[in-house]
C-alpha cells in the first residue's frame, strides 16, 4: 500500500473522516457533520483495546440537540482516545478535522479504504444532501 | 420528514422573516419553527442570559373567555385561584382531569369584562374542546386567531421596552400584563416569560408582528432565539415542559407545583380532581419532580433511568440536556419520594452505563425576574 500523506482525508457517508499513517487510521466526524450538529457537549469515546468492524457504532457525540451515534469508518483495534475531548468537548467544533480527532484505529483491512470517498467525491456528496 | 409533510405543516406570522433571519426551521407541534438561527443554540442562549432575546411563540393558543360568571366558570376548570386576582394581573395555573392529570399548563390574566388564557400549541386543539365541553354555555370561548406572540426575554428586555414605550414600564410588576402601544403597533404586553429572565410578552394583531419583529431586532442589545434556546434557558430555570415533565398522568401535588393552589381552592376544591390533590396534600405522593446534576458531562436526556446507589430504579429523567449558563448537564424528573432529598446521591443510566447524579434544588441558576425596587 502507498503511503498517503495525513493531509489526505478519506469519508464515509455517515461523515465520519479517516487520515492514515502507515496501518494506524486516525477518525473523527466531518465540518458538515460538526455543523450539522450544533454545539458539541459530550462526546463518549471507545475504550482502548476495543475491536471493532466496520461501521459498527464506535463511538456516541452528544450536542446541545440530540446524542448522535459515530460509527467505526473501518474495521480495527482502537489503540489511542482523544482525551482532550473529554474537558474540551468543543473541539468538534473548532478543529473537527484536526484537534477534534475521536480516536486511532490499527488498521485491520486495508482494502476497506478503496470504498471510502476522497475530498472531492465528499464535498460533491455533501452538496447533494442539502 | 418529506416535503409533503412540511408543507401540511402551520407557519407563524414570522415564517418570512425566520428564513430571511436563517432560521433552521424543524417542525414543531404542527407548525415550522425555528430551532435556533446562526448563532446557534448555546450562543443564543448565553445571549438571553446577558441581553435580551426575541421569540416567536406565535404557535401558542390565545383564548378570550367571556360571558356570564366566567371568573368562577373557568374556576371549575382549573386548581389556580382566579377570584383572587386583581385586574390585569396574571397566573400559572393547569387544566386538571377527573384524577387531578395535568391536560395542560396555562397562564391566565384577569380582565374586567374577560380572561385572556395562554395554552400550548400542542395542546391547543384539545384545550378548546374541552374548556366548551366544561364550561357548557356558562362562558363563551374564543379562539385568538389572528393574533401572534413574540417575547422579548433578557435582563436588557426592560431597556428595550423602556425605550420604544416609556420609562413608565420598569416599574410594570412581574405577571401583569397590560395595553400599550409599541413604536404605534397596539400590544397586550406583559411581564412574563419562560426563561428565568425578566421579559416581556406582547400579543399583537398577525398583521402588525413583523413590523414589530423588526423594530425589537434593530435594538443593539437584542439578537433572535429559537426553540433549542428556549428549551435549555427553561430547563435551567426548572420551569415545565408540558409532554415532558407534566402529563395526563401526572398531578400539580407530584410535580411540585402545589404553590400555585391557593388555601381557598384547596379547601374548597370545585376544579377537576380536587379530591386527588386534597388526599396528596395530605397523604403524599408516590413520586416527586426532582432536579439532578449529573456529574461530569455526560448528558442525561428525557427517559433515562435514575437509580439508587444500589443501582434498582427509583424513576425517570423527563426534560435534560447541556445547560449554556450552568456549563455541564442538567436535568429534571421524578423519583419515588424517599428519593426526593436535595444532595441526595443517586445513579443516572445512558446507554448501558450507570452515572452518578445528585439530587439538586431548582432553579440551577438566579432568577432574573423583576420584583420592584
Amino acid at each position: 500500500m502507498a503511503k498517503k500523506k495525513k493531509s489526505d482525508l478519506l469519508y464515509t457517508q455517515e461523515h465520519e473522516w479517516v487520515s492514515v499513517e502507515d496501518d494506524v487510521a486516525t477518525c473523527g466526524i466531518s465540518d458538515y457533520a460538526q455543523q450539522q450538529l450544533g454545539d458539541v457537549v459530550f462526546v463518549e469515546l471507545p475504550e482502548v483495546g476495543k475491536t471493532v468492524a466496520q461501521s459498527e457504532e464506535i463511538a456516541v457525540v452528544e450536542s446541545v440537540k440530540a446524542a448522535s451515534d459515530i460509527y467505526a469508518p473501518i474495521s480495527g483495534e482502537v489503540i489511542e482516545v482523544n482525551d482532550a475531548l473529554e474537558d474540551e468537548p468543543g473541539l468538534v467544533n473548532g478543529d473537527p478535522t484536526g484537534e477534534g480527532w475521536f480516536f486511532r484505529l490499527r488498521i485491520e483491512n486495508p482494502e476497506e479504504l478503496e470504498g471510502l470517498m476522497d475530498e472531492d467525491a465528499y464535498q460533491d456528496y455533501v452538496e447533494g444532501l442539502d | 420528514m418529506t416535503t409533503d409533510q412540511f408543507d401540511s405543516l402551520k407557519r407563524t406570522p414570522l415564517h418570512a422573516l425566520h428564513e430571511e433571519l436563517g432560521g433552521k426551521m424543524v417542525p414543531f407541534a404542527g407548525y415550522s419553527m425555528p430551532v435556533q438561527y446562526s448563532a446557534g443554540i448555546v450562543q443564543e442562549h448565553l445571549h438571553t442570559r446577558a441581553a435580551a432575546t426575541l421569540f416567536d411563540v406565535s404557535h401558542m393558543g390565545q383564548v378570550r373567555v367571556d360571558g356570564g360568571d366566567f371568573v368562577a366558570a373557568f374556576e371549575t376548570l382549573v386548581p389556580g385561584d382566579l377570584e383572587a386576582l386583581t385586574l390585569g394581573r396574571m397566573r400559572y395555573t393547569f387544566f386538571t382531569n377527573d384524577a387531578a392529570g395535568i391536560l395542560d399548563d396555562l397562564m391566565v390574566t384577569r380582565f374586567e369584562d374577560h380572561l385572556f388564557v395562554v395554552v400550548n400549541a400542542a395542546c391547543k386543539d384539545a384545550d378548546l374542546r374541552h374548556m366548551e365541553a366544561r364550561l357548557g354555555g356558562r362562558a363563551t370561548v374564543s379562539p385568538l386567531e389572528d393574533r401572534a406572540l413574540l417575547a422579548l426575554q433578557g435582563p436588557k428586555a426592560v431597556d428595550v421596552m423602556a425605550r420604544l414605550v416609556g420609562d413608565d414600564i420598569r416599574a410594570m410588576p412581574f405577571l401583569s400584563m397590560a395595553q400599550m402601544n409599541i413604536g404605534g403597533i397596539p400590544a397586550l404586553v406583559s411581564r412574563s416569560g419562560y426563561t428565568g429572565e425578566d421579559g416581556f410578552e406582547m400579543s399583537i394583531a398577525a398583521n402588525e408582528a413583523e413590523r414589530l419583529a423588526r423594530q425589537l431586532l434593530d435594538q443593539d442589545e437584542v439578537e433572535p432565539a429559537g426553540l433549542g434556546a428556549r428549551d435549555s434557558l427553561r430547563l435551567e430555570a426548572g420551569l415545565c415542559l408540558y409532554g415532558n415533565d407534566l402529563d395526563e398522568r401526572t398531578t400539580p401535588v407530584e410535580a411540585g407545583l402545589a404553590w400555585s393552589i391557593s388555601k381557598r381552592r384547596r379547601e374548597g376544591g370545585g376544579f377537576p380532581g380536587a379530591e386527588v390533590v386534597q388526599r396528596q396534600l395530605r397523604e403524599g405522593v408516590k413520586r416527586k419532580r426532582v432536579g439532578i446534576r449529573p456529574e461530569g458531562r455526560v448528558i442525561a436526556r428525557e427517559h433515562v433511568e435514575i437509580v439508587n446507589a444500589a443501582g434498582a430504579r427509583v424513576g425517570e429523567i423527563t426534560s435534560g440536556g447541556f445547560g449554556p449558563t450552568v456549563g455541564g448537564p442538567v436535568a429534571m424528573g421524578y423519583v419515588e419520594s424517599d428519593q426526593a432529598q436535595v444532595g441526595l446521591d443517586l445513579g443516572i443510566v445512558v446507554r448501558g452505563r450507570q452515572h452518578p447524579a445528585k439530587v439538586v434544588k431548582m432553579p440551577f441558576v438566579e432568577l432574573g425576574y423583576y420584583r420592584g425596587n
